[in-house]
């Protein structure tokens, strides 16, 4: 029996633990019995005997959950085998690194979907678990459904990656591909974006690019550069004039959000993407073009951000938690 | 026309009037000077100074040009043709004609082999910023390296937005 801790129940926690339950049947056949035993949000938590669709519900009607006990207190008291953290990113860590921290000094692995804790001590974090002999997985916080770390991790192994180059925000993607379609200024687009939920209110975390910037870092870390996220030569999206698109079209170009990592390079910037190159999508998705030694180029797109799409690719990783290795 | 850049390098006595010599019968078949270089330090045994000049002209007047000069008493001691090989655009947003623009676009020139060879500028408002698509051609990849990071360079400066290709074989 897998026990599951789930920290962190916003629209990825619950979609994680909404996406168990509707795949129950699936799960319990390729990877074996579960059962959530504990849920914690930044101020209640449930524990013992509770349903996941209760426990959702609970959420969702009353902004908490059944108990006062915090998410801290939480992790040291109950007995898990996996933790699943999705809690607020904060770049220097925050609490998400500390409970991650605390699992896996426990020995439970973890999945996360939080960028923040991997930004802040990549090197730190997959140390201890090391040392633990347990596993930290975080396909979900790099492109959501879009695969990238077990990528690199599987498939590229014995590959040398020579660069990574990808579009790894969707709200950049879209102004700036909208930007291309309607030739309209990028305030206006801005708007539109903010009005159907693609771009926050307060948009600065995506388009000045440091959210790229931050999952750039990871997949650097993963590819074994050792880079810290101030070392990030980052140029954000928001000078970006109509103007250009048109230019930059005479020359058969589009323009770009890429985040590039190989030996020379570690940037987030605005560029020119031949209009015929697979990086020139358009709309909220995701896509990485990975140079290598012996497997040439590799491309793959998906689905960025969602609840599902980031529940899938936590779900994945528990997968390869169990049945992989 | 088939334009072709030439580096052109000649031993001038070192006293005044005796470049000119070299650049009046360029200009009069139509070329176009790119660039010069005197070479100060490395006068030859004969007190005479080597002058590199670059510069831009039909292909088929180049053998005559080479002719006039050397039957005016010019020493030329070696002429070639740099080929402009690798090329790529980049473009710029700012306040592109604020900061001079061709100056901008002049810092990337290395001696002819790496050089703007088409821009073309977009400037809706007068007062508002600018966009420009540049693009550069050199002798070769690392030239080409070397003058976009010039550009990047300047372009950093002057508070230019540079958006640079993601083109396999540059950078
Ligand atoms: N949404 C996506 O598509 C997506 C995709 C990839 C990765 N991510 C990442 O996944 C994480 C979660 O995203 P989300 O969209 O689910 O955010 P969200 O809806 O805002 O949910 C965040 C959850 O974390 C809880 N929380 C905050 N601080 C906490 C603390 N100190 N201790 C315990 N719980 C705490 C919140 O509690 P309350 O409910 O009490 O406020 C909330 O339940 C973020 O790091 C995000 O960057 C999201």
């Amino acid at each position: 029996m897998i026990r599951i801790a789930i920290v962190g129940f916003g629209t990825v926690g619950q979609g994680f633990a909404e996406l168990l339950e509707r795949k129950r049947e699936e799960i319990r056949k390729k990877i074996g019995e579960f059962k959530v035993v504990a849920i914690a949000d930044s101020k209640s938590s449930i524990s013992g005997e509770f349903s996941i669709d209760e426990a959702i519900k609970m959420k969702r009607e009353e902004g908490r959950l059944r108990d006062d006990r915090k998410a801290d207190e939480l992790i040291d008291e109950v007995d898990f085998d996996i933790l699943v953290e999705a809690t607020h990113t904060k770049l220097d860590g925050g609490s998400g690194l500390s409970y991650i921290k605390k699992a896996l000094k426990k020995g439970s692995h973890v999945i996360t979907s939080n960028k923040g804790p991997l930004v802040a001590d990549f090197e730190g974090l997959m140390t201890l678990a090391e040392k633990k002999g347990v596993k930290l997985m975080y396909e979900a916080t790099v492109g959501g459904a879009m695969p990238v770390i077990k990528l690199i991790k599987r498939y590229l192994a014995f590959c040398e990656i020579e660069s990574v180059r990808g579009i790894l925000n969707g709200t950049c993607n879209y102004i700036l591909s909208r930007m291309e379609e309607e030739g309209l200024p990028y305030e206006q687009i801005l708007n539109e974006a903010q009005e159907l939920g693609i771009a926050e209110a307060d948009p600065t975390y995506d388009v000045e690019g440091i959210d790229a910037a931050a999952k750039l870092i990871i997949i650097a870390n993963t590819i074994g550069v050792d880079a810290k996220f101030e070392d990030v030569e980052r140029v954000g999206i928001r000078k970006i004039t109509p103007e250009a698109f048109n230019v930059a079209e005479e020359k058969g170009y589009t323009i770009r959000l890429i985040a590039e990592v190989s030996k020379e390079t570690l940037r987030v910037s605005p560029r020119l993407v031949p209009l015929s190159h697979p990086l020139a999508i358009k709309g909220t998705m995701n896509a990485t073009m990975f140079k290598t030694d012996t497997a040439g180029n590799i491309f793959v797109a998906g689905r960025g951000a969602g609840k599902e799409e980031t529940a899938s690719a936590m779900l994945s990783d528990l997968y390869d938690i169990y049945v992989s290795n | 026309m088939n334009e072709v850049l030439i580096t052109l390098i000649v031993e001038l006595e070192d006293r005044p009037g005796q470049l000119l010599k070299v650049l009046e019968p360029i200009s009069k078949m139509g070329g176009n000077i790119v660039g010069i270089v005197h070479q100060r330090g490395k006068k030859t045994p004969l007190n005479r100074l080597p002058v590199e000049i670059s510069f831009k002209i039909d292909s088929k007047k180049v053998e005559r040009l080479i002719g006039s000069l050397r039957s005016s008493g010019i020493l030329v001691r070696s002429f070639n043709e740099v080929k402009l090989t690798a090329t790529t655009s980049v473009l710029l947003i700012g306040h592109l004609i604020h900061t001079d623009i061709s100056d901008t676009i002049q810092s990337i020139d290395i001696d002819g082999e790496a050089e703007c060879v088409e821009m073309h500028v977009s400037m809706p408002e007068i007062s508002g910023p600018s966009t420009a698509i540049v693009t550069i051609s050199a002798a070769g990849n690392e030239r080409l390296k070397e003058a976009v990071e010039k550009l990047r360079e300047i372009c950093r400066r002057k508070k230019i937005t540079m958006i640079e290709p993601i083109n396999e074989d540059l950078v």
